[in-house]
C-alpha cells in the first residue's frame, strides 16, 4: 500500500510546492513592514514592487476583517501589535482606536496635500487615505416616467412605495453609514419618525451589501425588483452600458461620508520604516491608484479620477458626516433603537 | 526462555502516551485560545444578565431547532447516495462521488445568494435547506465508507430466510451502519449549529443563531463579555449534543464482519433507492448549474468574459494575483491542512481504537474532545489566537502556518469520524490470529487494520482536503491579501459593483468547483488494490 501511495502523495506535495516546506520568513537583513488592513484593501502590485525598489522596504499586508472588526483586533492587541501600520480604520471607529491609544503620533509631510481636511485629532495620529461616500443609488431607467427621488424625504413618499432596499446597520458598514446619514439629516430626535415612514412605505432590509446590490437592486446585473439601493457614490462607475451611458446614478444629496485612515501603530517594530509606509499611502501614486483598486476617492487634492468616474461617479460636493466622538458614544444604542423600530 | 527485563510499557500506558499528540494539538491550538478569550470576557462581568435575557434562550432554541431539522434532512437525502456510492455498480459512480463534494467548498455567501434567488425573503425553510445542501456529502461519505465494507452475506441470509427487503434492511443493515450514521449525524449537527454565512444571508435580522450573535458581539460591538456568555451557552449545548451522540454510539459499536464488498448491479427494489439517490444528486447540482449560468450570463447573451478576466488579474487589475494563482494558493494551504489533520486524525483514531479495546472512559472523553472544535465559533477561536499566540516563538499570530493548523482543527474530527467506525469494526479475531502467528503490534496494524481501513483513509483524506479548500473562517482571519485563496478572491469580487466583477466572482466559484472535483478524483485514484486478501 505504502509503496504505491507514498510516492504519489510526495509527488503531489512537491508539485504544489506545499507551503509547509516553503516558509516565507524574511531573509536576514530584509526590512518588512506589516500593514494591517481591512478586507477590501487592494493596491496595484507594481506600486508595492516599486516602493520596495526605491526604499528597500517590503510591505506585508495582513487583512483583519471589515473596518469594525479590524479596529477591535487592534484594540485587543494594542500591547503587542500584530503589525506596524494599520490602514482602514474609518471615521465610525476612529474615536475608539484613538481613545484606546492604538496609534502613535506622526506628522507626515504628505498629509498637507489634502489629507489634513479630514484630520480628527490635533496630534495627528491618523491620516486620511481615502474617502468613500455611502449614497442611495437608483436604476435610472425605472424613473423615466415618475421622476427621480432626490432627497431622503422623497423615499417616504407613497409614489416610491416598495422601491427601496437597505442593509442592516448591525451587520453591514454601508447600512450603518446610511443610518448615520439619516440621523445627521433629521437630528437625534426625529430620525425615528423618518424610519417609521420608510417602514410604512415598504422598505426592505437585508443583511449585507451583496444581497442588496446584486440581488434586490434592479440596476445591477442581478436585475432585482427594487430600483433604489444603499450603495456607494462610486458604484455607478461600474455600471456603464456599452453605449457609454451610466445605467445607475448616485443621489448626491443623500450621501454620508466615511473617511478611511492610516497610522503608525504604537509599539511598531521599526518606527522609521512604518512612517515611510504611511507617506507612501498618502503619496501621489497610491492616491491615483485607490479609485480603480478600492472604489473610493483619494484624500489628496489634484489627483485625476479615472474616466468612468468623471462621467458617472463624481465626488459628492455636500456629503454629511457626524462627529466621530458622537458616533462612538451612541452607535450601539442607535442600532438597537433602529432594530426595535424597523424589525420589531 | 528467560524472561526479558520488563522495561516495556504496558499497552495501556503506551496508548496514553500516543494520545499525547492529539491532546497537545487540541490543548495548544484550541483549548488555550478559546479559554483565554472567554476568560477575558468573563473578567469584564455581565454574563448573568445575558443568560437572564429571554432572547438568549430564543437564540438557543432556534440554533438547535434549525440544526436538528437540517441534520434530519441531510440524513434522509444522504443515505440513498451513500448506498449508490458504496454498493452499486452503475455508470458515473466516480463522478457522483466527486460531485457530492462540490457543495462543501462553495462559499456560504454564494450558496446563501443562490437560495435567496428562490426565496427572496429568506426564512427558516431556505436556511434548513441550505445547511442540508452543504452536508449531504458528510452523510454520503461517512456512511458510504462503512457500507462498502459491511458483509453482504448476513443480509443475503436474512433474505433467504424470507425477510422482505425492507425488513432485511431495518434488522440487519441499519444496525450495522448505526455507528457511521451516528457519527455523521453528530458532525452534521455541529456544522449546522455553527453555520454562519447562510444564516446571515437568509435569516437577515429576523432569524439569528448563537453563532451570528457571537460574531456580532465580538466583531462589531466589541462586547466581549456578552460574546463570552453566549460562547459558554454554545459550548454547553455542543457538549450536551456530543455526549448524547457518544452514548448512542457506545451502545452500537461492535465488530462487524468486514470484507471488501465489490459493488454489484442493483436489483429489483434497489433501483428505487438508486433513482432517489440520482434525484438527490440532481437537486445538489441544480444550484451549481445556476452558479455556472451566472458566470456566463451578461446583458447581451452568453460570454466567457468573466473567465477571461480571471485568467489575468481582473478588470483594471482588481486582483492582486490571477485566479489561477489563487487556485494554487488554495491547493497549497489545503494540502498542508490535510497533512496535519491526517497525522493528528489517524493517530487519534488508532489511539481511540486501542484504548477502547482496553475499555476506557478516557477514550470517550478524547473522542468527544476532538469534536469540540466543530462546535465552537470561528470568531471566538480567531480572537483567542490574537490574545494567546504571540506567546509562541516567532509571533504565531501572523504566521502562515496558523492557517493550516486552524483548518486541521476542523478537518481532524471529520477524519476521525470516517476512519474510526471502520477501524472499530475490524474483527479482533483476525488481529489475534496475526499476533498468534508472531506478528508484532505494528505489523498487525499494517497487515490487518490498514488494508481494511485504507479505502476509508483515502476517502477521509479527500474529504479533509475539500473541507480545507472551502474553509473560510480561519483563512479569512489570517488572509494574506498578497496570496489570497479562491474563497477570499470570491468574497472580494462579490463585494464589488459591475457586471464583470460579478461574472468573475461566479467564474471563480466554477474554478473552485473544478479544482475540488479534480482533487477528489485524483485522491480516489490512489485507491489501493485491496481485493482478495480475505
Amino acid at each position: 500500500m505504502f509503496r504505491r501511495v507514498l510516492p504519489a502523495v510526495t509527488a503531489f506535495a512537491l508539485l504544489t510546492a506545499c507551503s509547509v516546506t516553503t516558509s516565507d520568513a524574511p531573509a536576514p537583513g530584509e526590512r518588512v513592514v506589516t500593514l494591517v488592513t481591512h478586507d477590501s484593501f487592494a493596491l496595484s502590485p507594481e506600486l508595492l514592487e516599486k516602493f520596495k525598489a526605491d526604499t528597500g522596504i517590503t510591505i506585508k499586508p495582513l487583512a483583519g476583517g471589515d473596518a469594525g472588526e479590524m479596529t477591535n483586533k487592534l484594540v485587543l492587541t494594542k500591547d503587542a501589535p500584530i503589525g506596524d501600520v494599520a490602514f482602514g480604520v474609518d471615521s465610525t471607529f476612529a474615536s475608539r482606536a484613538l481613545k484606546e491609544g492604538v496609534f502613535a503620533e506622526y506628522a507626515s509631510p504628505e498629509a498637507q496635500q489634502g489629507a489634513q481636511r479630514y484630520q480628527l485629532d490635533p496630534p495627528n495620529r491618523l491620516h486620511a487615505v481615502d474617502v468613500g461616500d455611502v449614497c442611495l443609488n437608483i436604476d435610472v431607467a425605472a424613473f423615466k416616467d415618475i421622476g427621480e427621488p432626490k432627497q431622503y424625504a422623497d423615499l417616504a413618499d407613497p409614489k416610491y412605495k416598495d422601491m427601496l432596499v437597505v442593509e442592516d446597520p448591525a451587520t453591514s458598514s454601508p447600512g450603518l453609514a446610511f443610518l448615520l446619514g439619516t440621523i445627521a439629516t433629521f437630528g437625534e430626535r426625529n430620525w425615528t419618525n423618518y424610519w417609521g415612514q420608510l417602514k410604512a412605505n415598504g422598505v426592505k432590509v437585508v443583511s449585507g451589501w451583496e444581497e442588496a446590490y446584486t440581488q434586490d437592486f434592479s440596476g445591477s446585473s442581478g436585475k432585482g425588483p427594487r430600483p433604489v439601493v444603499v450603495s456607494y457614490a462610486s458604484s455607478p462607475s461600474a455600471e456603464i452600458g456599452d453605449d457609454g451611458t451610466p445605467r445607475t446614478k448616485a443621489l448626491l444629496d443623500t450621501c454620508y461620508r466615511q473617511v478611511e485612515y492610516a497610522g503608525v501603530l504604537n509599539g511598531a517594530k521599526n518606527r522609521e520604516d512604518a512612517e515611510k509606509v504611511v507617506d507612501f499611502l498618502l503619496g501621489e501614486q497610491v492616491q491615483a491608484d485607490v479609485p480603480g483598486q478600492m472604489y473610493v476617492y483619494p484624500s489628496r487634492e489634484g489627483v485625476t479620477l479615472p474616466e468612468a468616474w468623471t462621467k458617472a461617479a463624481p465626488l459628492p460636493a455636500s456629503a454629511r458626516s457626524l462627529p466621530a466622538a458622537q458616533v462612538d458614544a451612541n452607535r450601539e444604542q442607535w442600532v438597537q433603537q433602529w432594530r426595535t423600530l424597523v424589525q420589531g | 526462555m528467560t524472561p526479558r527485563p520488563t522495561t516495556r510499557l504496558s499497552p495501556r500506558s503506551a496508548w496514553a502516551l500516543a494520545a499525547l499528540l492529539p491532546l497537545a494539538f487540541l490543548g495548544v491550538f484550541f483549548a488555550w485560545p478559546v479559554l483565554a478569550i472567554v476568560g477575558l470576557g468573563l473578567g469584564e462581568g455581565g454574563v448573568l444578565p445575558v443568560l437572564a435575557r429571554a432572547d438568549t434562550w430564543d437564540l438557543v432554541g432556534f440554533t438547535l431547532g434549525q440544526a436538528a431539522a437540517a441534520t434530519a434532512l441531510a440524513l434522509v437525502a444522504g443515505l440513498p447516495v451513500a448506498f449508490l456510492l458504496a454498493r452499486c455498480r452503475v455508470r458515473g459512480a466516480g463522478l457522483v462521488r466527486a460531485a457530492v463534494m462540490v457543495p462543501f467548498v462553495l462559499p456560504t455567501v454564494v450558496v446563501g445568494l443562490a437560495f435567496r434567488a428562490l426565496w427572496p425573503d429568506g426564512g427558516v425553510l431556505p436556511i434548513v435547506l441550505a445547511n442540508a445542501f452543504f452536508n449531504v456529502a458528510v452523510v454520503a461519505r461517512t456512511v458510504g465508507g462503512l457500507w462498502a465494507r459491511v458483509d453482504r452475506r448476513a443480509e443475503d441470509a436474512a433474505r433467504a430466510l424470507g425477510a422482505s427487503r425492507s425488513r432485511a434492511f431495518t434488522s440487519v443493515v441499519l444496525p450495522s451502519l448505526a455507528p457511521a450514521i451516528g457519527s455523521a449525524a453528530s458532525v452534521v449537527f455541529l456544522f449546522c449549529a455553527t453555520s454562519f454565512g447562510v444564516v446571515l444571508v437568509l435569516g437577515g435580522a429576523r432569524h439569528r443563531t448563537l453563532e451570528t450573535e457571537i460574531y456580532l458581539r465580538t466583531v462589531e460591538l466589541f462586547d466581549l463579555s456578552g460574546a463570552a456568555a453566549l460562547s459558554l451557552v454554545q459550548f454547553v449545548a455542543v457538549i450536551a449534543v456530543l455526549v448524547v451522540g457518544a452514548l448512542a454510539r457506545r451502545k452500537r459499536e461492535k465488530s462487524l464482519s468486514l470484507r471488501v464488498e465489490p459493488p454489484r448491479r442493483p436489483t429489483g427494489g434497489e433501483w428505487g433507492v438508486v433513482v432517489a439517490a440520482w434525484l438527490v444528486v440532481a437537486a445538489l447540482l441544480a444550484p451549481v448549474a445556476g452558479l455556472i449560468a451566472r458566470s456566463l450570463a451578461t446583458d447581451d447573451g452568453w460570454s466567457f468574459a468573466g473567465y477571461a478576466a480571471l485568467a489575468g488579474t481582473g478588470e483594471r487589475g482588481t486582483l492582486a494575483v490571477s485566479g489561477l494563482d489563487a487556485a494554487l494558493n488554495s491547493v497549497r494551504t489545503a494540502t498542508d491542512a490535510t497533512l496535519v489533520a491526517l497525522l493528528v486524525g489517524v493517530t487519534s483514531a488508532v489511539v481511540l481504537v486501542g484504548l477502547r479495546r482496553h475499555g476506557s472512559w478516557f477514550a470517550e472523553t478524547l473522542d468527544t474532545a476532538l469534536m469540540l472544535p466543530l462546535g465552537v465559533s470561528a470568531v471566538t477561536l480567531g480572537f483567542g489566537y490574537l490574545v494567546t499566540m504571540d506567546a509562541l516563538p516567532g509571533d504565531f499570530r501572523t504566521s502562515p502556518l496558523l492557517v493550516p493548523l486552524a483548518q486541521a482543527l476542523v478537518v481532524t474530527p471529520l477524519i476521525v469520524r470516517i476512519v474510526l467506525p471502520v477501524l472499530r469494526a475490524v474483527d479482533e479475531r483476525l488481529r489475534q490470529a496475526a499476533a498468534t502467528l508472531g506478528a508484532s503490534p505494528w505489523r498487525v496494524w499494517r497487515e490487518v487494520d490498514l488494508p481494511l481501513a485504507s479505502r476509508s483513509l483515502l476517502a477521509a483524506a479527500g474529504f479533509g482536503f475539500v473541507v480545507a479548500l472551502g474553509e473560510f473562517g480561519a483563512t479569512s482571519f489570517l488572509a494574506r491579501p498578497d496570496a489570497p485563496t479562491l474563497p477570499v478572491v470570491i468574497a472580494r469580487l462579490m463585494s464589488r459593483p459591475g457586471e464583470l466583477n460579478s461574472q468573475m466572482a461566479y467564474a471563480a466559484c466554477a474554478l473552485l468547483m473544478v479544482v475540488t472535483t479534480a482533487a477528489v478524483l485524483v485522491i480516489e485514484r490512489l485507491r489501493v488494490p485491496s481485493g482478495g486478501e480475505f
